[in-house]
């Protein structure tokens, strides 16, 4: 299994033992070792994606918007702006003469079909090197149709996607404090890091609701342009996702001094402590009352549930590997209630902080990765037996070629998983997954003896 | 709904008047004239009869038809970018690992992409360009990174293929690799390395996949004594496509190398271990061979003339034979018609039989297809025998539509529609899906074929998708939409067929359990 793992790489994986914890992270991914992770551009787009009343024109070749097309599962409750893939495509011509004419051209036009409330220029790698001035080209259409413009320096190779999430967050801090703040509540909030995937960012919303909380903007999920603009008048941000919005809440500490706490929506515990820490925040003890109230009802109706899934799922082995850290933390604490032990744990771009705090809530024996590729994964996943293998898209395959059940914890994913229900529903796929008579049928579970073991080469050569 | 086809008894009698030749020819009554004309029935010829109506005709308009609007910017494009074109073509190929000169996001998005299609692990290697790399080159970065693809995957091929930023920032990848050779040390793993620059800004993906082709032939090929073999450049198929296209060539006795294959590697088994790189792929000793080849079998009605094929042709007077993609009838006899005159052998039982259920079956159902108006989009290749097809079926391609600019899209569309419908289907190159969804809902289709990316607009006018072709992400199966031959028209026969009737019987106040 070794022989998988690159000599450069040895640093960014730890095995939770004897050895004293200390891990590599941070770093630009190993040239030519097949790396999960995206790009800068990635991480901006990610982030400002959900903003469903701005227009994200990409400017750049095609590829960038077309692999970006309708991508996440981040909903809204109204205009939908955010799923269509808007490009500038610039053809040999554009690098050669720049493409400053047509990314002007093509917002006029786009903001005269679509009537935004705001547009984001995304800068693709190519236009880092023709040196388009994007920043003046948003400023002229800005003052032409007298909505804010805003560039997001996002060229692919200027560091990998946290470096995104930064050039997305300076993008949206350019709308904060533009808009009217009257009329807001003591006891308010901006959710900051909620994509809404699948909806989540509604029921989140919701808790805060019937604890008296008003949320003035959604960052980003199910988000709206002029909520941006005014968010500088909430009381406090509550930051969830480890990296992608906190440069926001920084940013909007340090010029409107407004506090920020972090949390997590998913798994029982990181809910209940989100709800707990913002009626804290407050001090306000009927606040506190409030949101225990709403999770003794929720775990009344959930704690029963999950019974007959622990039951089923005891003794199981998981493994993860995420974008961002964060998720890995709850999902390590979700997996315990359904009595099952994370042996492996990773993510594309966890700090050392991070990694410091999966050390520290993982058991012994749990290999700890930072910015892993399909060689490694597969053999982590071999070595240590899993039965379910939590990630995104391109994860999937590699559990399911290899036998192995799959939990979509994607930006793509199309379930809830955030909240009380989402533990349900977190509980109810892994479950629906890991259970599947399927698995009898896999090589991996066939006795050696059968004649009919799906063998590489009997199989190839049969076709 | 209106039970009854939309079509005036003036237009039928236009259409049964249509002169036999146009007509779907069987086997039996095919014009001996044409034939000799050239010895490739199928594309080339197609290609001819679409050069003189271009010329004949250039930039007129049929009657009724409309104006697809021109914007600036794209919405939601109708393509793909070219490297990735490429990826898919060097996964064809044994032992292959295919690697992006590039930023790592390109990979990964690329990876994405294609995994979401077809549920199969596939591993892009990347030179991880980092911004410092952007400024000073990325000739380290690419270096490291064969040799740590040579490292772990012990390919026999590495494919390398450039980007948008690689190709701005000016890489020079043939001097960057004649280093590389030199340097690794003589103990060390060297898998041949092929180039291929595919900058997204000039060409869709099929340019990369095609390209990539050219590169991979032009960089094995060598000259070789005759054999026996056939090559086939089949172009971007499913595997369940390739896996027919094998069963055919055995089925006629003729050895054939399918450049690329890609119906084992991206279409693989269950298995107990990852493999670092699938099993299958068209073997490079076979490749390095092609040169010797009795002839070459090339599909696609819009390459230009640096095709493989043609390459073969020039450079080692492989006979190329240029087809239309063999979808539907007629497109699939020229295909058995060639294979026969290679073979010296008539068509085996079971495809004449294949093909005989299908007449029946298309007999079965021609009332409920008859006149209904499809819009059809995607790779340019693709639509064209797609719209051959449907015309031979009787559905109106009212709509045909492409990301690709060939410049040829128009005519080989009328080429192979010409007498069959009642307008000459509206045809665009370079076009998105907000230009298509204009278009289209003036067009008041009843069906649309295509890939997954139509389904919002299958979806606003709430009428039924079908799915071809690439990429398939909202339905499981992608890998195994079977489009050619006369198994491959049958399914896609009835899946329209089908469609209707559901349409008919959902919309009927009553819903009759009987057609």
């Amino acid at each position: 299994m070794t022989t998988r793992i690159y000599q450069e790489r040895q640093g960014q994986i730890h095995r939770k033992g004897k050895k004293p914890f200390a891990l590599e992270c941070d770093k630009e991914s190993l040239a030519g070792a097949v790396s999960q992770r995206a790009c800068v551009f990635c991480g901006s787009r990610v982030v400002l994606y959900p903003i469903a009343d701005a227009v994200h024109l990409v400017h750049g070749p095609i590829g960038c918007a077309v692999y970006t097309w309708d991508i996440r599962g981040a909903l809204s409750s109204g205009p939908e702006l955010h799923r269509l893939s808007f490009s500038t495509d610039l053809q040999e011509k554009d690098v050669i003469f720049g493409g400053e004419k047509k990314l002007h051209a093509a917002l006029i036009e786009l903001i005269d079909r679509y009537q935004p409330k705001a547009a984001f220029v995304y800068s693709t790698c190519i236009v880092g090197i023709i040196g388009d001035d994007l920043e003046a080209v948003c400023k002229t259409v800005a003052a032409e149709t007298g909505i804010p413009v805003l560039p997001v320096q996002s060229e692919g190779f200027k560091g990998n996607k946290r470096a995104g999430y930064e050039a997305a967050c300076n993008a949206m801090f350019r709308l904060v404090g533009t808009g009217d703040i009257s009329n807001i509540s003591r006891h308010s909030i901006n959710i900051l890091g909620d994509f809404n995937l699948a909806g989540e960012i509604w029921l989140i919303r919701e808790y805060f609701n019937r604890m008296g909380v008003e949320v003035v903007a959604n960052i980003t999920g199910d988000g709206r342009v002029d909520d941006i603009k005014r968010c500088h008048g909430a009381a406090l941000n509550v930051v969830q996702c480890s990296g992608a919005t906190m440069t926001l809440a920084n940013l909007i500490k340090e010029k409107y001094g407004t506090p920020v706490i972090r949390v997590s929506y998913f798994g029982i515990e990181d809910m209940a402590e989100s709800l707990y820490a913002v009626a804290n925040h407050f001090k306000d003890p009927e606040m506190l009352a409030k949101a225990k109230e709403i999770v003794r009802q929720e775990l009344e109706i959930l704690l029963p549930t999950l019974k007959k899934y622990r039951a089923a799922l005891t003794g199981k082995k998981a493994a993860i590997y995420v974008g961002g850290a964060f998720k890995a933390f709850s999902l390590v604490k979700a997996f315990r209630h359904l009595g099952m032990q994370v042996v492996m744990v990773g993510s594309q771009t966890g700090t050392k902080e991070d990694y410091q705090e999966l050390q520290e809530i993982t058991d012994e024996g749990t290999i700890i990765v930072d910015d892993s590729n399909p060689l490694e994964l597969s053999s982590f996943l071999q070595e240590k037996e899993v039965d379910i293998f939590v990630g995104g898209v391109k994860e999937r395959p590699i559990a399911y070629k290899l036998g192995i059940a799959f939990c979509d914890h994607n930006h793509e994913r199309k379930e809830m998983l955030a909240g009380f229900t989402g533990m349900m529903n977190f509980a109810k796929e892994v479950y629906g997954s890991v259970m599947s008579p399927v698995w009898k049928l896999v090589p991996r579970k066939q006795p050696q003896s059968t004649q009919l073991r799906a063998s590489v080469p009997a199989c190839i050569a049969g076709l | 709904m209106n039970p009854t086809p939309d079509i005036s008894h003036e237009n039928n009698i236009e259409f049964l008047a249509t002169p036999p030749k146009n007509r779907t020819r069987l086997k039996g009554d095919e014009d001996p004239k044409q034939r000799s004309e050239s010895d490739t029935p199928g594309g080339k010829q197609v290609d001819n009869e679409a050069g003189k109506r271009a010329g004949e005709t250039p930039g007129s308009l049929p009657r009724g038809r409309g104006q697809m609007p021109k914007y600036v910017s794209t919405t939601n494009a109708c393509k793909l970018c070219k490297p990735l074109g490429a990826c898919l073509a060097f996964r064809g190929i044994e032992g292959t690992v295919p690697y992006l000169h590039g930023s790592q996001g390109c990979a990964t998005y690329m990876r994405r992409y294609i995994i979401s299609h077809f549920n199969e692990p596939i591993d892009i290697a990347s030179s991880s360009l980092g911004e410092k790399n952007a400024i000073y080159g990325g000739g380290a970065n690419l270096k490291q990174g064969l040799k740590n693809v040579s490292d772990k995957y012990h390919p026999q091929l590495v494919g390398i293929a450039t980007t948008c930023l690689t190709e701005t920032i000016g890489d020079d990848l043939k001097m960057i690799i004649f280093e590389y050779k030199k340097e690794v040390p003589t103990d060390q793993p060297l898998p041949t390395l092929i180039t291929v620059s595919t900058p997204s800004y000039a060409g869709t993906h099929m340019e990369g996949f095609h390209a990539a082709i050219l590169s991979v032939l032009s960089s094995l090929c060598e000259k070789t004594p005759a054999h026996d073999r056939i090559n086939i450049l089949p172009g971007f198929l499913s595997p369940a496509d390739l896996r027919l296209l094998k069963e055919i060539m055995t089925a006629f006795a003729l050895p054939a190398t399918i450049l690329p294959d890609i119906s084992d590697t991206l279409d693989g088994p269950a298995l107990d271990e990852y493999q670092m790189i699938p099993a299958g792929g068209t073997p490079l000793a076979e490749i390095r061979k092609m040169g010797g080849a009795r002839a070459t079998i090339e599909f696609g009605s819009t390459l230009d003339q640096k095709s493989g094929g043609k390459y073969l042709e020039q450079t080692f007077e492989v006979a190329n034979h240029r087809l239309t993609m063999p979808i539907g009838i007629k497109a699939t006899d020229r295909f058995f018609e060639l294979l026969e005159n290679l073979s010296g052998e008539n068509t085996p039982a079971r495809y004449l039989g294949a093909r005989g259920r299908l007449i029946d079956g298309l007999v079965d159902g021609h009332k409920y297809v008859f006149g209904k108006r499809a819009v059809l989009y995607g790779e340019e290749d693709l639509v064209v025998a797609l719209a051959g097809f449907l015309a031979e079926i009787g559905v109106q391609p009212v709509l045909c539509a492409s990301g690709g600019k060939s410049g040829k899209f128009q005519a080989t569309v009328a080429a192979v529609t010409d007498g069959l419908c009642e307008d000459a289907p509206e045809t665009y190159e370079d076009c998105d899906f907000h230009e298509i969804a204009e278009r289209a809902e003036a067009l008041a289709p009843d069906l649309i074929i295509g890939h997954s990316k139509g389904y919002q607009l299958a979806r606003k006018l709430a009428i039924p998708l079908i799915r071809v072709g690439f990429p398939i992400h909202d339905r499981i199966g992608g890998q195994r939409i079977l489009h050619i031959g006369y198994e491959g028209a049958q399914q896609l026969f009835d899946q329209i067929a089908n469609a209707m009737i559901q349409v008919k019987q959902d919309r009927s106040p009553v819903g009759y359990s009987y057609m």
